[in-house]
C-alpha cells in the first residue's frame, strides 16, 4: 500500500459497496432498483437474454401486486412506467364451490372502502411489469446488467464473494443476492438444502376476454379439486388461474382452445357473459420449496429462492417484493453505519426479519390450500362457517383485507410510502 | 521508554491480549460488543455528521476527516470508520490486539492505521485529529482525568470527542457484573471492575476539567424481547455516551 494512488483507488472502491444479484426476474431487477436508489452498485446476472425479457406480446402471465407492493414500485421509479397498464383491484369476493355446481351461496365480500389506504392491489400484466424495470435498469449507472450469462461458481472469502460466470469471467462484491427461483443455484451451490413438497396439483393459467366488464372486482373459489381464481385486468379482460390435479390438468390442457373453455365455463358460472381465450395457455406444476436458511456468509436469498410457495392466495411476488424492501433497508442502512453488508451480523438482521413473516405465509398457504382443496363434509361445513363468520364481522373483515393488501407485519419504509 | 505519567494499567492489558484472537467471532467472547455496535454506530455517525455537516446517505461522508479510535481492539469501530471515509488511526495499549486488528482489515481490503501505543503518547508526538473516539475504554484506565486531559490535547480546535462507558449504580452492578460476566458468560468474568465505573455527572465534570466542552449525552439500553440495542434519552442506567467539542 506505498502507492498512494492504489491506496485511493482502493478507498473509493471500498466505500462504494458493491451487490452482485442473479436472477433477472421481477424480484432481481426490484432489488437492483432499491439498492441503486440507496447509493450502492450493483451487477445483475441473468441467465435470459434480453430480447427475451423484452417480448412484446402477452404471454397470459399477470400479477396480483398488493398496495404494499404498488408502493414499492412508486419508490423505486417503476409505478409511474406501468401506472397506465394496471387495473386496481377494488373488491375481492371468496366463495366455497361444489364440483358441477357452481359457487355456493356462502362468500365472503372485502371491499377496499372499508380501509383508508385506496385499492387493495392491482393487477399488472408481466410484459409491462418486465419492460419498466429493464428500462429503468438502463437508465442507471450504478447498474450493471449481464445478460444471457450462467453462473458456473461462485466462492466466498474475508474480503468478499466473487461468482464466475460461463465465458470465464470472475466478478467480485461484497454481498450476492440469490433472485434465481425455485431450483436457486446460488442457494444450492452455498450448501443451503431446501424442504417442500409436491401438491400432486397443477395450475392451469390464461388470461380471457369476457362480455360483461369485471369492475374491478377479483374472485376466489375454492373448489374440491383447487382453487379457481378470475382477477380483472385492464378492459373486459381477466386472468384465470386454476389448480387441478395434476393429471386432469394435463388432459385439459391438451384440449384445443373451445373445448378448453367448455370445461373452464361451468367453473364459475356466466356472470361475465360469452368468454374467449387471448394469448397462450400456461401450466404450472405446484410444490412448496422453502430454503432451510435466508442467508449464508455473504449470500442472502430472496423470492422465490427463499419460499416458491402456493399460488393460493397470489402472494408470491408480493412476499418476493418485501423480501427485496426489507434487504435493500438492511443493506443501506448497515452501509450508512460504515458495516460490512456482507457480514452475517447484517444478513442476521434480513432473515430475522423475514423469517415470522416466511414462516407464516408458509404455513397459511399450505393449509388453506389442504383445507379447500377436498370434499371432505366435516371441513366443508367449518369453512363454510369460517367464511361466513368473518363475512359477518367488521373487524375480521378489515383485517382480511389489511392482510391482502399487504399492510400488515413489520412493514420495510419502501411499503410505507417513505425513503430509506 | 522514558519515565511519565501513562494511564495504562499492566494487569488490564494481559487481559484483553489473551482475548484477541476472539475480537471478530459475532458468537464469541466479544458478543456483547457486536450486538451493541449498530446502536454505537448510529450515535457516533450522527455526532460526526452533525459536527463536521456530513451528507449520511452519501458514500464515504467522512472523507477528509482524521479520526482516531483509542482503545481500537480488534477494529470493530476502525473498520466502519475507514469504509465511510475516514482517516483512521487505531490504537490500543494491547499489541496483540493491533496485530489482530491489522490482519482483518487487511483482509476486508481496508486501509487502516493501527498503533500499539496510547494517547499520552500519540498527544506528546503532536498527532491532530477531527474526531478522538473512547468507546468502552475510560472504564479500563488507571486514571481518567489524565487520559481525557490527552484525548483533549489529541484534538484540532473545534474537534469531536465521543466516549461511552457504564454507569455506577445497583443496576449497572447488577447488568453488567451479575449479568454479562456471571449469568449471560458474554464477558469472562473479572472484565470489569465496578469501582472504575464512571457516573454521567461524574463524566461530564471530568470532560469540563479536562478542557472539553460536553454537549450531548444518550444511554444505549438493551431489550431482551428484541435481543437489540437502541438509544436513549432518558434511560442512561447502565451504558451510556457522550459527545463533547474542543472549545475553539
Amino acid at each position: 500500500m506505498d502507492n498512494p494512488e492504489h491506496t485511493i483507488i482502493l478507498q473509493s472502491m471500498t466505500e462504494q459497496p458493491h451487490v452482485l444479484i442473479v436472477g433477472g426476474g421481477l424480484n432481481g431487477p426490484a432489488l437492483a432498483l432499491a439498492l441503486a436508489q440507496g447509493g450502492k452498485r450493483v451487477t445483475v446476472i441473468d441467465a435470459l437474454p434480453q430480447d427475451v425479457r423484452q417480448a412484446d406480446e402477452f404471454d397470459g402471465r399477470a400479477y396480483a401486486l398488493a398496495l404494499a407492493s404498488q408502493r414499492l414500485l412508486s419508490a423505486i421509479g417503476i409505478w409511474a412506467r406501468i401506472n397506465d397498464h394496471a387495473q386496481p383491484m377494488l373488491e375481492i369476493k371468496v366463495t366455497d364451490g361444489h364440483a358441477g355446481r357452481g359457487p355456493s351461496p356462502f362468500w365472503m365480500h372485502f371491499d377496499h372502502a372499508e380501509i383508508e389506504e385506496g385499492p387493495m392491489g392491482y393487477m399488472v400484466e408481466d410484459r409491462y411489469l418486465r419492460r419498466a424495470l429493464i428500462d429503468a435498469m438502463a437508465e442507471n449507472d450504478a447498474i450493471t446488467l449481464l445478460d444471457g450469462q450462467s453462473v458456473v461458481a461462485q466462492t466466498v472469502s474475508p474480503s468478499g464473494v466473487s461468482v464466475t460466470l460461463e465465458d470465464g469471467i470472475e466478478i467480485t462484491g461484497d454481498l450476492l443476492a440469490g433472485c434465481d427461483g425455485r431450483t436457486s443455484g446460488t442457494a444450492t451451490r452455498a450448501g443451503i438444502k431446501r424442504s417442500g413438497r409436491d401438491y400432486g396439483q397443477t395450475a392451469l393459467v390464461c388470461a380471457i376476454t369476457h362480455e360483461k366488464p369485471h369492475h374491478g372486482v377479483a374472485h376466489q373459489f375454492f373448489m374440491p379439486p383447487g382453487p379457481l381464481a378470475i382477477l380483472p385486468l385492464t378492459g373486459n379482460r381477466s386472468l384465470i388461474v386454476w389448480a387441478e390435479k395434476t393429471e386432469l390438468a394435463q388432459q385439459i390442457n391438451a384440449l384445443d382452445d373451445h373445448n378448453y373453455l367448455e370445461v373452464l365455463r361451468p367453473r364459475f358460472g356466466d356472470f361475465l357473459g360469452e368468454l374467449g381465450l387471448e394469448g397462450k395457455r400456461f401450466t404450472y406444476p405446484l410444490n412448496l420449496t422453502v430454503a432451510n436458511a435466508l442467508i449464508a456468509e455473504r449470500l442472502a436469498l430472496v423470492g422465490d429462492a427463499a419460499h416458491g410457495i402456493h399460488p393460493i392466495a397470489g402472494q408470491g411476488l408480493n412476499a418476493g417484493l418485501r423480501d427485496v424492501a426489507a434487504l435493500a433497508e438492511t443493506v443501506i442502512l448497515a452501509a450508512r453505519r460504515g458495516e460490512d453488508i456482507g457480514s452475517i451480523q447484517v444478513l442476521e438482521r434480513y432473515q430475522q426479519w423475514r423469517r415470522f413473516d416466511m414462516a407464516t405465509l408458509v404455513t397459511a398457504t399450505d393449509m388453506f390450500n389442504h383445507l379447500f382443496s377436498n370434499d371432505n363434509p366435516l371441513l366443508r361445513a367449518g369453512r363454510e362457517l369460517g367464511l361466513g363468520l368473518v363475512n359477518a364481522l367488521p373487524p375480521a373483515r378489515r383485517a382480511f383485507i389489511r392482510e391482502a393488501a399487504g399492510l400488515t407485519g413489520d412493514l420495510p419504509r419502501l411499503m410505507q410510502g417513505k425513503t430509506i | 521508554m522514558q519515565a511519565r505519567q501513562t494511564t495504562v494499567d499492566p494487569a488490564e492489558i494481559a487481559k484483553f491480549e489473551a482475548m484477541a484472537a476472539d475480537w471478530w467471532d459475532p458468537k464469541g467472547k466479544f458478543k456483547p460488543l457486536h450486538m451493541m455496535n449498530p446502536c454505537r454506530l448510529d450515535y457516533i455517525t450522527n455526532q460526526i455528521g452533525g459536527q463536521f455537516d456530513c451528507d449520511l446517505t452519501a458514500n464515504g461522508p467522512f472523507r477528509g476527516l482524521r479520526i482516531l479510535d483509542i482503545g481500537c481492539g480488534g477494529g470493530l469501530l476502525s473498520e466502519p470508520m475507514a469504509r465511510l471515509g475516514g482517516d483512521v488511526v487505531g490504537a490500543d495499549a494491547a499489541e496483540l490486539n493491533i496485530s489482530v486488528a491489522q490482519i482483518h482489515a487487511q483482509q476486508s481490503g481496508l486501509s487502516i492505521d493501527y498503533r500499539h501505543t496510547t494517547a499520552e503518547a500519540l498527544a506528546d508526538a503532536g498527532e491532530q485529529f477531527d474526531v478522538v473516539l473512547n468507546m468502552e475504554v475510560i472504564e479500563h484506565v488507571a486514571d481518567p482525568l489524565t487520559f481525557l486531559t490527552a484525548c483533549r490535547r489529541l484534538l484540532k480546535p473545534g474537534g469531536l470527542h465521543i466516549c461511552s462507558t457504564i454507569n455506577r449504580n445497583p443496576k449497572s452492578f447488577a447488568m453488567t457484573i451479575i449479568g454479562a460476566e456471571m449469568i449471560m458468560r458474554w464477558l469472562p468474568r473479572g472484565t470489569h471492575e465496578w469501582s472504575k465505573f464512571i457516573t454521567p455527572d461524574e463524566l461530564f465534570e471530568l470532560l469540563h476539567r479536562a478542557g472539553l466542552n460536553p454537549v450531548d449525552r444518550k444511554g444505549f439500553v438493551f431489550n431482551p424481547v428484541t435481543w437489540q440495542w437502541r438509544l436513549s434519552v432518558r434511560d442512561l442506567g447502565v451504558n451510556y455516551v457522550t459527545a463533547s467539542v474542543k472549545p475553539d
